[in-house]
């Protein structure tokens, strides 16, 4: 498996810019292997969070690229602040981790 | 009726803020747009994070790591070594590329047979293999470093002349050979530009985005898997994995790289 | 669906303990689950029932509504789009692409001082106008552009 989830957040000026990459395979359903429909299998919620607030709350589909990168904003902080991401998926598997604010 | 007229004003407005590209120079500029977004959030990175971990776990009959490997600038110097690659080395007395050499750290360190190290070395997109983990690694490694592949040994030198002769070669049943595609400027497959390879200015942009993350795939795809799979288009016989031929192939092309900084494993199509 | 009901759906995953608890995986997640996916917006199978079912039925177009992708994409297995919204008070921005089976690909919420804006990479099966919506005080403003979606190279 490619290494867990990776946050890099880093300070611009006025915001904090936040970009996670994850690996999942954002099955839709609809791929045939060997005739056979590949189950659909992808992440359905992801939360971002700073200091321990609840800043993003996404619901996506199978339409999302397989190994979503996302990109969030959040207005001021500093560095050091505390960046939690965690995601959970259609099979009830979920992941998580979390990175400062360079 | 008023909805119907509400609806039409805004696919009007649509189609209005929609300006699709007409020249060939918007498509140029659409494309090179593409390439720059999908590389700026690209999930490589992640490969060469995985790459870092396998470098350093023990494995293998003597359960060693590699962190011992030389890759040109001594045991374990791992940064700058994937923009000197290909070179010499004294201990196997051949010029190698960065997966061959793999292979004989693999070999020497972790003590594999070289069979058990080339058993899987193209992976799919649910389960990459060892080899394109760790080459996203040491290729990460040389990030910003430009692109400096010596040809002063005699070895280094023959081998650069080698890939050049195959570079032009035209072989297998269609007569096709590298140059076919990449050595004459203004080619085109589909939408996308052909980069003459022997040439720097091709060789610079192109060279440098290997190994790369195939977005299509999902896959991250190294230079040996690039070289395997021209090799099949082109209808010739598949190479073995880091061949005489195939290491002289990379060799010609990282030459004519030379002077491009190497901006880490590249995002593709 | 009325505006009583997706609040409440909106807020069941949106506390923070809740959220921590699932992030943490210390929740059954299949029951939150339930009420934090919108399961009828995204099963919709056209553009104007995603809408409906995200309640911007009355989307009206909007400068303030910034899209920025690619026109043309090499691969549409990753389209990359980056959206920002100038509205004031935007609370969530969701993506709409209209041709694909199922055209609501997400919709992200914002608070606690999170800006609106949102990159991600999206599958467009074939070349189609992609939508943002973006809610602010009840109301909704949208943005279209247009991706032609292309298959590269050698096919390989």
């Amino acid at each position: 498996m490619p290494g867990p989830m990776k946050i890099r957040a880093t300070m611009h000026d006025g915001y904090t810019d936040i970009r996670v990459l994850m690996n999942h395979p954002m099955e839709t359903g609809q791929r045939k292997v060997d005739g056979k429909p590949v189950p659909a299998h992808f992440i359905q919620n992801l939360t971002v969070k700073v200091n321990g607030k609840t800043v993003v709350e996404g619901q996506i589909s199978q339409a999302v690229s397989r190994n979503p990168v996302f990109s969030f904003r959040v207005k001021g902080g500093s560095k050091g602040d505390k960046v939690q991401i965690g995601w959970t998926d259609n099979k009830g598997e979920s992941n998580q981790t979390e990175a400062a604010v360079a | 009726m008023r909805a119907l007229r509400g609806s039409a004003l805004l696919a009007a407005a649509a189609l209005a803020t929609a300006a699709a590209p007409v020249t060939a120079q918007d498509t140029k500029q659409e494309i090179q747009k593409y390439q720059r977004m999908t590389a700026e959030s690209s999930p490589v990175e992640l490969w060469e994070l995985q790459g870092a971990d396998l470098w350093k776990r023990k494995s293998g009959p003597k359960s060693a790591s590699l962190e011992r490997c030389d890759l040109g600038m001594g045991p374990g110097v791992v940064k700058g070594a994937y923009a000197r690659l290909p070179r010499y080395f004294r201990d196997t007395g051949r010029v190698q590329d960065l997966e061959s050499r793999l292979v004989t750290c693999m070999t020497t360190l972790q003590g594999l047979t070289e069979q058990e190290a080339t058993k899987r070395v193209f992976g799919n997109a649910d389960n990459p293999s060892d080899m394109e983990y760790l080459a996203a690694y040491v290729a990460g490694q040389s990030r910003g470093v430009k692109m400096q592949v010596s040809t002063k040994l005699p070895q280094e030198q023959a081998t650069y002349d080698l890939g050049k002769k195959l570079f032009f070669y035209r072989a297998g049943s269609w007569d096709f050979s590298c140059a076919s595609c990449h050595g004459t400027e203004g080619k085109r497959i589909r939408m996308q530009d052909l980069p003459v390879l022997s040439e720097p200015e091709g060789a610079r942009g192109t060279y440098t985005t290997w190994p790369g993350y195939r977005v299509s795939v999902a896959q991250l795809k190294t230079m040996q898997w690039r070289i395997n799979d021209c090799f099949r288009q082109q209808r010739f016989p598949e190479p073995a994995y880091g061949s005489e031929a195939t290491v002289a192939l990379t060799m010609f092309m990282a030459v004519n790289a030379n002077g491009a900084t190497y901006r880490g494993p590249g995002t593709k199509r | 669906m009325n505006e009583g009901r997706r609040v409440v759906l909106r807020r069941a995953g949106a506390t923070g303990a809740l959220a921590a608890a699932l992030a943490a995986g210390l929740l059954k997640p299949e029951r939150v689950l339930a009420a934090t996916w919108n399961t009828a917006a995204f099963a919709a199978k056209t553009p104007a029932d995603a809408l409906k079912s995200i309640g911007a039925a009355d989307a009206l177009d909007s400068k303030d509504v910034l899209i920025d992708l690619p026109q043309i994409a090499e691969n549409g297995a990753v389209v990359p789009i980056e959206i920002t919204s100038n509205v004031p008070g935007t609370t969530s921005i969701a993506v709409v692409i209209e041709k694909n089976p199922f055209p609501l690909a997400g919709q992200f919420s914002f608070m606690e001082g999170a800006l609106p804006y949102v990159k991600l990479n999206v599958k467009v099966g074939q070349s189609s106008v992609i939508r943002v919506i973006a809610e602010a005080g009840g109301k909704h403003y949208a943005a279209s552009k247009e991706v032609k979606v292309t298959i590269g190279g050698c096919g390989g």
